[in-house]
């Protein structure tokens, strides 16, 4: 087992007071808190955070871990001091308001599974019934899925209690239909497919957050498709017709005659399914062709000596 | 190994399909219909409909109340702050999003 330096995880020192200890919590907590920041690693350093605050917070925890001295170090293979726990009465209750299964092996090895309050949590408990957790998890689609809608094989982990009360971790699969027309960032609800309730109380939902792989070629806002189209100066200064690629296939886009860099051409309902279907957006980008041959240069002074184009002059030097 | 075919779960899109009454809202949430209430007032969930009786909610509305309880239940804020927060993480995510098309 791991050892954790609960000090260095909250940032303070090991002298730090009780107020210290609390601010540096709260700026922690707020940091790293799964709905707030996007770091991959969010949900671990938060759980992490509140559990080093579990024990510091309370001043009899605190005590105890920092009867292990100060020699160790974090990540450090741990186990207890074969006299552990015959020095404390622990109190428990008052403090442990956090959920104590979360919770490392480390600190339950220290303070027992539910973090001292085995007795206290035993009696409330009793006869206690609830609706299970609702749990989160995320699928990765690409976009041609959200336009034909696909199924998915989910591999799940989650944890679960022991006949002995201890956490397990367990995995379970599900095969999930992906409807046509889901975009980025929504949720799915399986109704009950969530965490299992206590006593009668029913099973949680599980929501899957769709989330698609980035694409070569388009990006996607909300229902609405966009991709970059690169035209030659002829093509965009003349007009023409250009065969495109679609989710749905290719199609032919006609590009009006003295068209601009950036200028943005709409394929009405052309974007993700739906009720209201998205649009497909074409953004031109005028692409030069590079001057790398002396017949290329010559076209290129033909041009300025043609043209006398200005694209300055709204610069008024 | 099994020779167990899965069967296929079909959900409901939240954003999309889920529409639910204040009972339902409460339910899914795991809160009273007090809070409910609170949230209305703060802003925070928008119902369909003149009463509490006849109330619809969007069911985008089930992130909204368990991000603002999460807020509250571990970042000690109250339901003003944390209606602020969802606002301003809602606008973050948008923004976020533009972020990344600039980027590639």
């Amino acid at each position: 087992m791991e050892f954790k330096d609960y000090y260095a995880i909250m940032g303070v020192k090991r002298d730090a007071n009780q107020n210290e200890i609390k601010r540096a919590y709260r700026k922690q907590a707020r940091k790293y808190h799964p709905d707030v920041s996007k770091e991959a690693d969010a949900e671990k350093r938060f759980k992490e955070v509140g559990e080093a605050y579990e024990v510091l917070k309370d001043p009899e925890k605190r005590a105890a871990y920092d009867q292990l001295g100060s020699d160790w170090k974090a990540g450090q293979d741990f186990q207890p001091p074969p006299d552990w726990e015959q020095g404390f009465e622990f109190h428990g209750g008052g403090f442990t308001s956090a959920d104590a299964e979360q919770f490392s092996d480390f600190f339950e090895t220290l303070y027992g599974h539910s973090g001292f309050t085995q007795g206290y949590r035993g009696q409330a408990y009793k006869d206690f019934q609830a609706r299970g957790e609702d749990t989160h998890a995320k699928v990765m689609i690409d976009l041609e899925d959200a336009f034909l809608g696909t199924t998915r094989t989910l591999t799940l982990k989650h944890t679960e209690l022991s006949a002995d009360g201890r956490p397990q971790l367990k995995e379970r699969t599900l095969n999930v239909r992906i409807p046509k027309g889901v975009r980025q960032g929504q949720h799915i609800r399986l109704a009950r497919q969530g965490g299992p309730g206590i006593g009668k109380g029913g099973p949680g939902d599980l929501y899957l957050e769709i989330e698609f792989r980035s694409h070569k070629l388009y990006h996607v806002e909300g229902k609405d498709v966009y991709l970059d189209l690169p035209v030659t100066p002829w093509e965009a200064a003349l007009g023409t017709t250009i065969k495109i690629p679609t989710p749905e296939g290719s199609v032919d886009l006609k590009i009006p005659a003295d068209s601009s860099g950036g200028r943005k051409l709409r394929l009405k309902g052309r974007g993700i399914p739906g009720k209201i279907p998205g649009d497909y957006y074409v953004l031109l980008q005028i692409a030069l062709p590079p001057a790398d041959s002396e017949a290329a240069k010559a076209a290129y002074r033909e041009f300025e000596k043609t043209l006398s184009f200005d694209p300055r002059t709204h610069l008024g030097v | 190994m099994t020779n167990d075919i899965l069967s296929l779960l079909t959900g409901d899109v939240l954003e999309e399909d889920v529409e639910m009454t204040l009972a339902e809202l409460c339910r899914a949430c795991q809160v009273s219909a007090e809070t409910v209430f609170e949230l209305v007032d703060e802003g925070v969930v928008e119902p369909m409909g003149q009463e509490p009786a006849i109330w619809h909610f969007h069911g985008i509305n089930v992130r909204r109340v368990r991000c603002v309880q999460r807020l509250q239940n571990d970042l000690g804020v109250n339901i003003a702050g944390a209606a602020l927060a969802l606002e301003l993480l809602e606008e973050l995510e948008v923004m976020r999003e533009r972020l990344r098309r600039i980027d590639n």
